[in-house]
Order: structure tokens, then C-alpha cells, then sequence
């Protein structure tokens, strides 16, 4: 099969080509280093179909962060008949750094000029067809959000990949680098290698360590080459300020723009913090009037219209009583206590999403980098964070990104004390049982206080286990733009359809073994303490006990939230909702708990072990065990202590 | 000669300030990275904010964040 590899500089637009060209659902983010990993598609064209692989955002093709690898081994290993190389042609020179690698790699590679509608209205003037012969590839002017050059840019590439040529970059390094690329070829030339050597040859006097270790040489070889890295850098980008000089005029006068306007405003000393604040604020309140007031409920009914019809449709079938059981206890009373928090969750995503694609991201990473440094941290794992909030399980996979080991364990350490998508329902639940009217309150300070214990954990962990220098900060503010409606509703589908597949997968799993539990042994009353469930729960209570849940019902509850942290809203549901027909969970709740054992219970599951899916995660990005495992019991203990604080405390300042 | 003149530092300037990029004496994978996003020798470069806080730079239209320890060891000259 034919396969077209996307490559180009973070936010030059490649995810929103990648949609453009293969119709699927990716997820896209006016922020650097939103693509962490390599994704797939395709499209048929004229009966041939087209595998599409767009890889992560990078300026440079080096071995300098795991992101920079997995393009440039894809590249190398994954033979893609050909590149599409996105660039961003409101920044053409530093975009054109990346091109000039996949040049040097000898890559067959099609420039897809994106962005070029910004281009013109910023009055800078790209003459196509020079820049074009000069690179020796083709250049096709995209605007990836409109849809248009698309066909143009399959056409190119398609051509491409059926024509045999073999364009060489002609780039010079100068007299002396030059030299010692022809005789390291010539070194070379006797080893039967997979890559062109060149490139090998430029790779080794720039000092690539990997290269050193795939060919295996000893250390002489290295002693005998100069290291020519910052040169070699400064040459390509005079070969491409030659070029940018002939093709690109850049208007004269530097107005203000309105970015630069809102960003007056936005990265202010003084009003920079508060704003952000009052932005994440602003989403938890208007998700509760458009979720929970407008449209809650709706589901709700729903569901408990289903629930009764399926129940007598199953007995109208004469199903045998345990199948019912199954359906309306497990089922519906698990599933549904979950599904019922969708519009609230789709709502929650669909405002993220909207300051995701608008550029602000980028600027709250800026705002908190001060923060972030005086615990010793940096403002970009501040990004890693924040895409936390949507999943664990890709925050902890944007730490790629850091470039710093350090930062990055660090990173991937606090990352679940960000309260993922998963643990509304739980919260959502308590908050209608004890502070209906404070909703948006109580979201706000539970998401800040995971952002706090993330901070202060940070700050011993860079102390004392990862010590060290905090590393530098760079990074790119991106211009703002007005979000377009298809990058924020497609947002908002892929978390709302990651967590209804999640719904019918593991949680239907997770429901059916609960469900299972909770009948044994047989004869048992289902979902009573006698039954093996129940048993489970009184053994582990004890432990909780001083943080004010000591019952069987919660401790259940947080025992299956280690599988899937939906799964605690799931298992109160067939517990409460299940003893007696009509109880609703709420109410069942608010006899439970009290408003104080309930803010330490939604403490507990804030902060406590991570979900199965976010310790796979961990496991495979820190490749250690023993982190992992740490990762599972440090965090139980910090939420047990912080339950324990805040339920001794409350209790003693006569909060009950 | 040139080089016998004081350095002047990229966090000295004033906003609204442009300079070329002279030396950055950073640490190897920060001077790399500078560098390929462009900040390399003879760039051009325009300070938009420099308070607290990272400083903001344009390079050719586009910002770029960069942390003051790192900015403190960026020579320019005007
Ligand atoms: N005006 C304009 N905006 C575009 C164009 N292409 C993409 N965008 C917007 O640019 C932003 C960044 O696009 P992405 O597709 O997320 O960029 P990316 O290169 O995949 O970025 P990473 O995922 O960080 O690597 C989004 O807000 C898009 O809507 C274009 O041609 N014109």
C-alpha cells in the first residue's frame, strides 16, 4: 500500500491537513504538541487507496526528544513513498529548517504551504513557483481549515510517488564541512547501509549519538570528527535565508496586530494570572447552567424510561429473574449512573476545545511558567497538565514534549492528580446530593486543588528524588484564532465518544464482574453486604474509616475506580439504586454520606491511585515497574492523608 | 574592535527593541534548540515584553517565549 507521511513544524496546521485528506477524527490543537503520536488514515484516490500517517510536530529532525525520533525513525524506517512536508507560510523560514532535513534524508517531499490565507492578510508575499524551483520540490498553497489546495496536494503527491527521482539538496556547508562529508562518504561507502550516507555523513558531524550507536563504532571514529552542530545549523538556515530572500517579502511596517493586542492584556504581570483563573472558572459555571440546567435531566428520564420498558419486556419474555437482575441492577442502574453525565461532560469539552483551537493554551503555560519555576518545574509541562484534565492517559503522553528527563518524570508523576474526564460523574453526583446550588464552585476548587497537590508534590519530588537544574523554557505563542466550529465539535466527539466507548467496554466489563460479585455467593440478597462484594468492602472500610466513608458501599466504590474511575459512580448506582425500586441515587446518597464525608470522599477519588489504563500508560512511557508502582501507592496515600485532613478538621471546626 | 565592547544581553532591552542575535552562551541542547527555532547567529530579533516572566520575542512577525535564565545568556548586539 502507498503511504504519505505528514511532517511539518508544531501547529503548522498538519492534524487539521490530516482531516482535510482522510475525513477522520484526530484531535487538533492551536498549541504546540498536541500530536504525540503517530496517527493513521486514509483516502482513496482515482480506486487506489492512500495510507496517511501524520507524525508529531517538530522543528528538527535530530535525536534531541522522543518526538523528534519517532518522525524522523518513521521517516527512515517506515519508507512512506512520500512526505507531505506542512509549512506554516506565515513563518516560512523557520518552517523551511524542518524541510531542509527531509532534503538532506533524501525523503521525495511535497511542500503543502499552509496557512496561507493568513499569509495574505498579514501582507506577506510568497512568489510559488521560485521557491519551488529553488527547494526542488512542489510547493501547493494550502488553507488545511478550508479545505482548500487539498486535491491539488493529493494530485502532487500521488505524482510523486509513481515518478523516479532522485533530487539531491544542494545545500553547501561551507569549504570545511563540506570536505568532511566527502571523506566521510567515502568512509562510509564500504558499509552496506539502510540510509542515504550523505545524510549519515551530516548526522555524524552533527554529533548524533544515535547514528554513533547504529553504526556501532567505537569512540575513535568520534574523536576523529569534529563536531560541527551549530554550524551546520547556521548553514541551512543560510541556505534558506538565499532562498526566503528571492521568494518571500515581508510587509514593511510591523502594525500591532490584535494578538499582539490581547496578549497585552492576557500575559500582563498583574492581570495574567487572575485572568486565566477567572477563564477556568468561567467554564465550570457555564458547564453547569448549559449542561446540568438546560439539558440535564433530559438523559436522566431517559434512561429510567428504558430501564422500566426493558424490564417489562424481559419479564413480558419470560426471562429467567436472573437476566433481569442483570439488566436493570447491572446494566441500566451502572451504566446509566453514568451515562447520564454527558451533556455536562459534553459541554465541559466543548468550551476546553474552543480555548484549545483559539491559542490560549499556549499563553496559560506562559502566565504560569513563574509558578512552574519556583518549583522547579518549567510553563511547559503546565500543557501536559492541562490535557490531563481531558485523560490521563494523553497528559502523560504529552510529556514527550519536555525535552528533559527530569521535567519529564516529574510531569508524568502529578499528571493524575489532574482530575480526568472520568471523575465528573463522581463529583457531579455528590454535588447534586449536598450543593446543588454551588456547582460550579465546588468543580473549581476540586480542580484547583488537584492543580495544588500536583504543584507541591512536584516541588518535594524536584527536591529530593529528581534534583537538579530546572530546565530552560522555549516555546512558540502562537497567533489567535477564532476557533472553527468543525475543530471544536470534533474535540468535543473524541472525548465524549472515547468515554462512551470506554462506557461500553471496560465499564460494561468492569459492571458485569461487579454485577457478578455481587450475587455470590448464591442465594444471597444482590448487592447486600453478605455477598462477596459486600465482603470486599467490609474488609477494606476499616481504612477509610478516619476519613469518614468507613462503609462497605464507598470502599467498594473506590476498589473498582482503580479499574476504571467510572466505574465508582457505576457500582454506587447498582448499590443504592439497586436495594430498593424508586430510591433515586441521590437521595440514597444524601443519607449515606455526609456533606462532609462527601467533600473528603470526592478527595479521595481526586487524588487517589490512577485508573488501569493511566498505569499501563506509565508503565510504558517511564518503562519502569518501579515507578509505576509507585506512581499506584504514593498517590493513594497523599489522597487517603488529604481525606483524613480535611474530614478530622472539618469535624473539629463542627462541620458535619 | 567590536569585541572588545561590553556584551549586551538579551534581557537588558526594552520592549519594542531590535537586535541580531551575536552568541548564546547556553547550555548545548538549549543553544541547539535556540537555534533551530531560528534564533541563530545574525537573526533578527524584536523584544515585545520583557518584565517578569519569560521574555516575548518576535522573529519575523512570530513569537517565541523564552525563560529569563536562558534569555540571560543570549548576546545581542543593535
Ligand atoms: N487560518 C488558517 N488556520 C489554519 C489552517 N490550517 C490549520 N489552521 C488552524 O491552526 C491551528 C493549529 O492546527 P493543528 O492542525 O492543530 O496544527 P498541528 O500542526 O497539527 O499542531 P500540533 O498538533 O501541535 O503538532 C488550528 O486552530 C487550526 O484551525 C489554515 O490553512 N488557515
Amino acid at each position: 500500500m502507498n503511504t504519505i507521511a505528514l511532517v511539518g513544524n508544531p501547529n503548522s496546521g498538519k492534524t487539521t491537513l490530516f482531516n482535510a485528506l482522510t475525513g477522520s477524527n484526530q484531535r487538533v490543537g492551536n498549541w504546540p504538541g498536541v500530536t504525540v503520536e503517530k496517527k493513521e488514515g486514509n483516502f482513496k484516490f482515482n480506486d487506489v487507496v492512500y495510507n496517511v500517517v501524520d507524525l508529531p510536530g517538530t522543528y528538527s529532525l535530530g535525536s534531541f526528544s522522543e518526538d523528534e525520533i519517532v518522525a524522523r525513525n518513521y521517516i527512515l524506517k517506515g519508507h512512506p513513498n512520500v512526505v507531505i512536508n506542512v509549512v506554516d507560510a506565515t513563518n516560512i523560514e523557520r518552517n523551511l529548517y524542518l524541510t531542509t532535513q527531509l532534503l538532506e534524508m533524501g525523503a521525495k517531499v511535497v511542500i503543502a504551504l499552509n496557512m496561507i490565507d493568513e499569509a495574505n492578510t498579514k501582507n506577506i508575499k510568497v512568489d510559488i513557483k521560485t521557491l519551488s524551483q529553488k527547494l526542488g520540490t512542489p510547493v501547493i498553497p494550502t488553507v488545511a481549515s478550508k479545505r482548500k489546495g487539498i486535491d491539488k496536494l493529493i494530485d502532487e503527491a500521488v505524482e510523486l510517488i509513481n515518478k523516479d527521482i532522485d533530487y539531491k539538496a544542494n545545500i553547501s556547508y561551507g569549504e570545511n564541512i563540506d570536505k568532511e562529508i566527502k571523506s566521510l562518504k567515502g568512509l562510509l561507502s564500504k558499509k552496506n547501509l539502510d540510509y542515504p550516507h550523505q545524510w549519515i555523513a551530516i548526522k555524524l558531524l552533527e554529533g548524533d549519538e544515535y547514528i554513533y550507536q547504529m553504526l556501532n563504532e567505537n569512540d575513535t571514529l568520534k574523536n576523529q570528527i569534529g563536531n560541527y552542530e551549530l554550524e551546520i545549523i547556521d548553514k541551512r538556515y543560510e541556505f534558506i535565508n538565499n532562498i526566503s530572500n528571492l521568494t518571500v517579502k515581508l510587509p514593511e511596517d510591523n502594525k500591532e496586530t490584535l494578538t499582539d493586542k490581547i496578549d497585552k492584556i492576557i500575559t500582563n504581570k498583574f492581570l495574567g494570572l487572575p485572568i486565566f483563573a477567572l477563564i477556568m472558572f468561567a467554564v465550570f459555571e457555564l458547564t453547569f447552567v448549559i449542561g446540568e440546567d438546560l439539558l440535564g435531566g433530559i438523559i436522566g428520564t431517559g434512561i429510567e424510561i428504558l430501564g422500566e420498558n426493558l424490564e417489562q419486556l424481559l419479564i413480558y419474555l419470560s426471562s429467567p429473574i436472573w437476566l433481569v437482575s442483570f439488566f436493570t441492577d447491572g446494566v441500566i442502574s451502572g451504566l446509566g449512573a453514568v451515562v447520564e453525565f454527558i451533556p455536562l461532560i459534553l459541554v465541559l469539552y466543548m468550551l476546553m476545545g474552543f480555548l484549545e483551537d483559539s491559542g490560549y493554551m499556549a499563553r496559560a503555560a506562559y502566565v504560569m511558567d513563574n509558578i512552574m519555576k519556583a518549583l522547579g518545574l518549567q510553563g511547559k509541562t503546565f500543557i501536559s497538565m492541562i490535557i490531563g484534565f481531558g485523560c490521563n492517559v494523553p497528559g502523560v503522553m504529552a510529556t514527550r514534549t519536555l525535552e528533559d528527563k527530569r521535567d519529564r518524570m516529574i510531569a508524568i508523576l502529578i499528571n493524575p492528580f489532574m482530575s480526568c474526564g472520568a471523575r465528573i460523574p463522581i463529583y457531579l453526583l455528590f454535588i447534586s446530593a449536598f450543593f446543588p446550588n454551588n456547582g460550579g464552585l465546588v468543580l473549581f476548587s476540586l480542580y484547583s486543588l488537584g492543580i495544588i497537590v500536583a504543584l507541591l508534590v512536584a516541588k518535594i519530588f524536584s527536591k529530593t528524588l529528581f534534583k537538579g537544574e530546572p530546565s530552560y523554557f522555549i516555546m512558540e505563542l502562537p497567533p489567535y484564532r477564532l476557533p472553527t466550529p468543525r475543530n471544536v465539535l470534533r474535540n468535543m466527539w473524541d472525548n465524549v465518544s472515547e468515554f462512551l466507548k470506554r462506557a461500553g467496554t471496560t465499564i460494561l466489563i468492569v459492571v458485569t464482574m461487579l454485577w457478578i460479585l455481587a450475587i455470590l455467593p448464591m442465594g444471597v440478597e444482590p448487592y447486600s453486604q453478605n455477598s462477596l462484594l459486600g465482603g470486599i468492602g467490609t474488609f477494606i472500610a476499616p481504612i477509610f474509616e478516619p476519613a469518614g466513608f468507613g462503609t462497605w458501599e464507598a470502599s467498594v466504590g473506590l476498589f473498582s475506580g482503580i479499574a476504571a474511575k467510572e466505574a465508582v459512580v457505576a457500582i454506587l448506582g447498582m448499590i443504592y439504586a439497586g436495594v430498593e425500586d424508586g430510591v433515586q441515587l441521590t437521595q440514597a446518597i444524601q443519607t449515606a454520606f455526609t456533606p462532609l464525608s462527601a467533600v473528603s470522599f470526592m478527595i479521595m477519588t481526586l487524588l487517589y491511585t490512577p485508573c488501569a489504563a493511566t498505569l499501563g500508560t506509565i508503565k510504558k512511557e517511564t518503562n519502569s515497574y518501579k515507578w509505576t508502582i509507585f506512581s499506584a501507592v504514593y498517590s493513594f496515600v497523599i489522597g487517603w492523608i488529604m481525606a483524613v485532613l480535611v474530614f478530622q478538621i472539618g469535624s473539629l471546626l463542627g462541620f458535619s | 574592535m567590536k569585541t572588545t565592547l561590553k556584551p549586551i544581553y538579551l534581557t537588558q532591552l526594552h520592549p519594542g527593541d531590535n537586535c541580531k542575535v551575536n552568541k548564546i552562551c547556553a547550555g548545548y541542547n538549549a543553544t541547539r534548540r535556540l537555534y533551530e527555532m531560528g534564533l541563530n547567529t545574525g537573526a533578527n530579533i524584536k523584544v515585545v515584553k520583557n518584565d517578569i516572566g519569560p521574555i516575548i520575542l518576535s522573529l519575523s512577525g512570530n513569537k517565541i517565549a523564552i525563560g529569563r535564565g536562558l534569555a540571560e545568556k543570549i548576546i545581542v548586539e543593535n
